[in-house]
């Protein structure tokens, strides 16, 4: 087992320096995630308008998998409407946890990500973001 | 071995498969014996001995061989009141040291009612928590917890404010799975039954690390697991005095627990057996005794010792490490052979992930302590827990691999 595959350097680099982390001047959707196996909690803000999400703020400091994860996720949903991202999310939830393979689709970062499946208990860190996301898009659905 | 000499824990390596022979790089450094301890082979051999030799059901069968299995089963129940010195009647035999949690807290609803008041401590293991939380729910009653003084030893200032009539039962562990923490027990115990308050101790990290006597814990239930002492899983215990386990409810009914079944009634077995519905984990039971042997071979006061010694010792070390936090007590005398941790540099699960990658396996997370984690104001944390076979080494290679991690993470 090599923890170069785990730890990339676009990972080590999302984690060194994770996007998403300026407070929203408005919050629209928001979401509390939290991985019962370790604690990890993690809070997704989602600015949108007319559907698209224009801006995500991420907080909570988890391990540098699951911060990677949230920062990717904040690069990649950005700019994307509700459904996208919602489309988005569910391929990273199956791609991570091997149900997809990578190459299927276009992962943009978090193809570094994928590493983890070689390390089944870290799969978790990975999903939290994402799994996360998609609650809080299931919430906003139920309100509307 | 000779009384005074020391705990050799390269000799009793030896006896564990897992851990003999590997030297250097390779080596397992097995630092979560916590979460559950190697097995001596005596123990490996003794369970596929019974299967080989003496498998059949239990108080069942009348030929030679099912009273083979019987035996087994009930030696078991001697060894184990022997180990504490208590009264074999009043050793429960179930899967685990929750179970028998579970059934001090959910057989003994019948003993609570609304406005009565049960209290636990913050530094509990879910499983000393969560049943106590159902039967309070169920039953109407308040729970009150000790909390913490800053050296994360339990406050007995606190205990005067806590402790009243209403108080029915007190819940608390002989030792704590994250902090180390050892309270005063048999004090504590002692001003609850004063209170008039039954007590439940979760012996599930005292038991196999400490000298234990059933009676000068001043339990009336005493809760632990046979493989967090070198045992099989699968099986553990609630020791009772009989008359309070009387009192207590059966959760799980059916065969075995029965003393007569009508078409539409049915009268309970005597205590323990009352306790004990369905096929045990016969195995298990045979398998149990030779790990208490070989606790005994060694003395427990050396088993005590060694751990307190390396308690230290981690203690010592980790402290080098600028900036980490270390959790309870500094003094290894209150503490049992665990020691937990927050890096504020690296995450628990890096750091727990890049230890495997070096070949040391410890753990991260909570440690089914939420609440605990909450108060401390750390999401999680990291455990390294010792063992009789733990050697000064692989605490080395513990503080040298969070040394690793820190470059790897920060560089
Ligand atoms: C203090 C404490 N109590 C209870 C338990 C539960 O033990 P088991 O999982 O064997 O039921 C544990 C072990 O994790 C523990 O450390």
């Amino acid at each position: 087992m090599n923890l170069d595959d785990l730890y990339r350097d676009v990972v080590m680099d999302h984690y060194k320096n994770p996007r998403g982390r300026e407070p929203l001047e408005r919050v629209d959707i928001h979401a509390e995630g939290a991985n019962p196996s370790c604690g990890d909690e993690v809070g997704l803000d989602l600015q949108v308008e007319e559907g698209r999400i224009l801006k995500v703020g991420v907080r909570g400091r988890g391990c540098a998998v699951s911060t990677a994860s949230g920062s990717i996720l904040a690069e990649m949903v950005e700019g994307l409407t509700l459904e996208e991202a919602g489309r988005v999310a569910r391929r990273m939830k199956g791609a991570l946890k091997g149900e997809v393979r990578p190459g299927e689709i276009d992962m943009g970062d978090l193809e570094a990500l994928t590493g983890v499946r070689k390390f089944p208990v870290r799969i978790k860190c990975a999903l939290l973001p994402w799994v996360t996301l998609l609650e809080a898009l299931l919430e906003k659905e139920k309100e509307t | 071995m000779a009384a005074g000499a020391k705990l050799d824990p390269g000799k009793v390596r030896g006896e564990f498969p897992l851990l003999a022979g590997k030297r250097g790089k390779g080596r397992l450094v097995y630092l979560d014996s916590a979460a559950t301890t190697q097995k001596p082979e005596r123990v490996i051999a003794a369970e596929a001995r019974f299967y080989r030799e003496s498998n059949a059901n239990v108080h069942r069968g009348l030929y030679d061989l099912a009273g083979r299995a019987t035996e087994a089963y009930e030696g078991c129940r001697r060894r184990v009141a022997a180990f504490l010195g208590a009264d074999p009647r009043g050793v429960v035999i179930t899967r685990n040291a929750t179970a028998a949690l579970n059934l001090a807290a959910l057989g003994s609803a019948r003993l609570l009612g609304r406005g009565d008041e049960i209290l636990v401590t913050v530094m509990e293991h879910h499983a000393n928590l969560v049943p106590w939380i159902q039967v309070a729910k169920r039953t109407g009653a308040a729970l009150k917890h000790i909390p913490l003084d800053r050296m994360g030893r339990l406050d007995l200032e606190a205990l005067p404010g806590l402790l009243g009539p209403r108080t029915r039962i007190a819940a608390l562990s002989a030792a704590s799975n994250v902090l180390g923490t050892i309270p005063p027990l048999a004090e504590i115990a002692r001003r609850a039954r004063e209170a008039g308050a039954l007590v439940v101790v979760d012996a599930a990290q005292a038991a196999g690390r400490l000298p234990l006597s059933f009676e000068k814990t001043g339990a009336d239930l005493l809760a632990f697991s046979a493989h967090k002492c070198y045992g099989p899983m699968g099986l553990g215990f609630l020791v009772g005095k009989p008359e309070v386990l009387e009192r207590l409810e059966p959760l799980e009914t059916g065969g075995e627990m029965i003393e007569a079944v009508h078409m539409d009634r049915a009268s309970w077995a005597e205590v323990p057996r009352r306790f004990e519905a369905g096929t045990p984990n016969v195995a298990a039971a045979a398998a149990f005794p030779p790990a208490l042997d070989l606790l005994e071979e060694i003395g427990l006061d050396r088993v005590r010792r060694h751990e307190m010694e390396l308690t230290e010792y981690a203690l010592e070390r980790l402290s080098s490490l600028e900036g980490l936090e270390i959790l309870g007590p500094a003094n290894p005398e209150e503490r049992v052979g665990l020691v937990s941790f927050h890096d504020p540099l690296v995450h628990p699960h890096d750091l727990a992930t890049f230890l495997d990658g070096e070949g040391v396996a410890v753990r991260a997370g909570h440690h089914c302590a939420q609440p605990l984690h909450r108060i401390l104001g750390i999401p999680s944390s990291l455990r390294a827990s010792f063992g009789i076979y733990t050697v000064k080494e692989d605490v080395d290679a513990l503080v040298e691999g969070i040394g690793k991690a820190r470059r790897y993470f920060q560089g």
